[in-house]
């Protein structure tokens, strides 16, 4: 059955309640990611709370032109994503040309992925967790540690979700101009320094937390820590530290078991 | 065996909510060792030790982000396996970290496999309906979304039981036969865990002009409280 459609508004004044709608299915861009679409369902989802108000509604031709349009493939980081999502749906609401919706949907993955990737999961998070560590070999306790790490992390997380959404709709398909924005294009350089400075601080202090007190250990743990990370360092493509980890564990645990 | 049921169901679904976090929804970050195991120990009364055990996971975390396609360990359902199994331990144990450590590792990387299973799964079910999407179906579109977060749910759930189930006895096994002193136990964890932590973190500074010298810095500043809180 086709709804009704509601009045077609330029893309950029989607009311709140469709952009919130939106930004909640963001978070879940994800959720049947695969090798061979990637996001892209996740897209098309996110998308459809504003592909209903395209003429002729939920259900119609132009509804379901957009629909599978953009199931295809996709890929991006999935915080960034939102700005391809935002920049689609204004596109489609404005009536862009299919052709152009493609050529966008081509280009856009390249640099929404290497962005998101460089100033998230190489930077942001890894701060993140480094802060957290500081806290707990500073004393602070469970709550604290918890609430610190998540404040910080998601005060970012859903701010750039909700920016992303926000440039796409205001900008549709030239969002590019909004990825030149300073944050995006020098604060991965800041915060893999600040990264490093932090962790530096917090990875001994850590764990000297997890130790507790007494030196009677501190000297082995030391040179263990700097032959290891040099090991994983040098080893670094052929196998992964957390797997050779895994192992010098299982030998240590068998033989404090059999010995 | 009744009481380690009535244990495990709730570390279950928080298992389950957890390991969903990591990909699928919300991503943000409550997956992370340092949130999910300290949850799990104060969900069995012990939240200082789960969070001991998250610091010490989270070292091993920092070298797998969740770069796109790439094949990483699951450390939701896994930090809640490790966090319960430290936390249910009481302090003083020889090998209780060791033990829970390796117990989270060998979960986490079973759990990285099945990512890699669900995510092939996806791609069956996206094929299967592939006709009605591209026919802009919205309610198939829709319905595979919430097929695939609901089998991320389910495989969170279903491998922090099988974990729990499985490692539970091993782990106590190991703490009543394991020849070390604590003492040894611990520092084995965290050499390990902070080789992994601080060549991961070398990994993501050393492409960065003067970040080395920053890290430098740090680790001087860190030794430095360290030796002082000793």
């Amino acid at each position: 059955m086709t709804a009704a459609a509601p009045t077609t508004p330029p893309g950029g004044t989607l009311p709140m309640h469709v952009r919130l709608a939106m930004l909640l299915r963001c978070f879940a861009i994800q959720g049947v990611w695969n090798y061979e679409t990637m996001l892209g369902n996740g897209i098309a989802f996110s998308m459809e709370p504003a592909l209903r108000r395209l003429p002729g509604g939920r259900g119609g031709d132009a509804y379901r032109a957009a629909m599978a349009r953009h199931s295809g493939y996709f890929n991006a980081h999935p915080y960034l994503a939102s700005v391809a999502v935002g920049a689609l749906a204004r596109a489609e609401l404005d009536g862009v040309s299919a052709a152009q919706i493609e050529r966008f949907r081509v280009a856009a993955p390249g640099p929404l992925g290497s962005v998101g990737d460089r100033l998230i999961w190489a930077g942001w998070l890894p701060f993140c967790s480094a802060v957290a560590l500081l806290a707990f070999g500073l004393g602070l306790g469970p709550t604290g540690v918890v609430l610190v790490f998540l404040g910080t992390y998601n005060t970012v997380h859903v701010g750039l979700r909700w920016w992303g959404l926000q440039a796409g709709l205001t900008h549709g398909l030239r969002v590019a101009q909004a990825l030149g924005n300073p944050v995006l294009r020098q604060g991965p350089a800041h915060v893999a320094r600040a990264t490093a400075l932090v962790a530096g601080v917090a990875l001994p202090v850590a764990a000297q937390g997890i130790i507790g007190p007494g030196r009677v250990v501190l000297g082995s743990v030391l040179a263990a820590v700097a032959a290891g990370a040099t090991l994983v360092t040098l080893l670094h493509g052929k196998i992964e530290g957390w797997r050779l980890a895994t192992i010098v564990l299982a030998a240590f645990v068998l033989y404090s078991v059999v010995r | 065996m009744t009481g380690d049921l009535l244990l495990f169901l709730p570390l279950t679904v928080l298992g389950a909510v957890l390991a969903l976090d990591v990909v699928s929804f919300p991503q943000a970050m409550l997956s992370r060792p340092i949130v999910a195991a300290t949850l799990a120990g104060a969900w069995v009364g012990e939240p200082l030790r789960g969070l001991t055990m998250g610091v010490a996971l989270e070292f091993f975390a920092l070298e797998s982000m969740p770069f796109g396609a790439s094949r990483y360990p699951e450390w939701g359902s896994a930090s809640v396996v490790g966090g319960a199994l430290f936390a249910l331990t009481p302090d003083g144990t020889a090998a209780a970290m060791t033990a829970a450590a390796l117990s989270a590792l060998l979960t986490a990387s079973v759990g990285g496999t099945s990512m890699v299973l669900l995510r092939r799964l996806n791609a069956y079910w996206a094929r299967q309906q592939q006709a009605r999407i591209a026919r802009g179906s919205g309610s198939a579109v829709v319905a595979l979304q919430l097929g695939g977060l609901t089998a991320d749910l389910v495989r969170g759930g279903l491998l922090t039981f099988i974990g729990l189930a499985v490692l539970v006895p091993l782990h106590r096994a190991i703490v009543l036969s394991f020849t070390m002193s604590p003492t040894v136990s611990r520092a084995v964890v965290v050499a390990a865990a902070s080789a992994v932590g601080l060549a991961a973190v070398w990994k993501v500074v050393r492409l960065t002009p003067g970040a080395r010298w920053y890290l430098a810095g740090g680790l001087a500043v860190g030794f430095g409280i360290a030796a002082e809180l000793m």
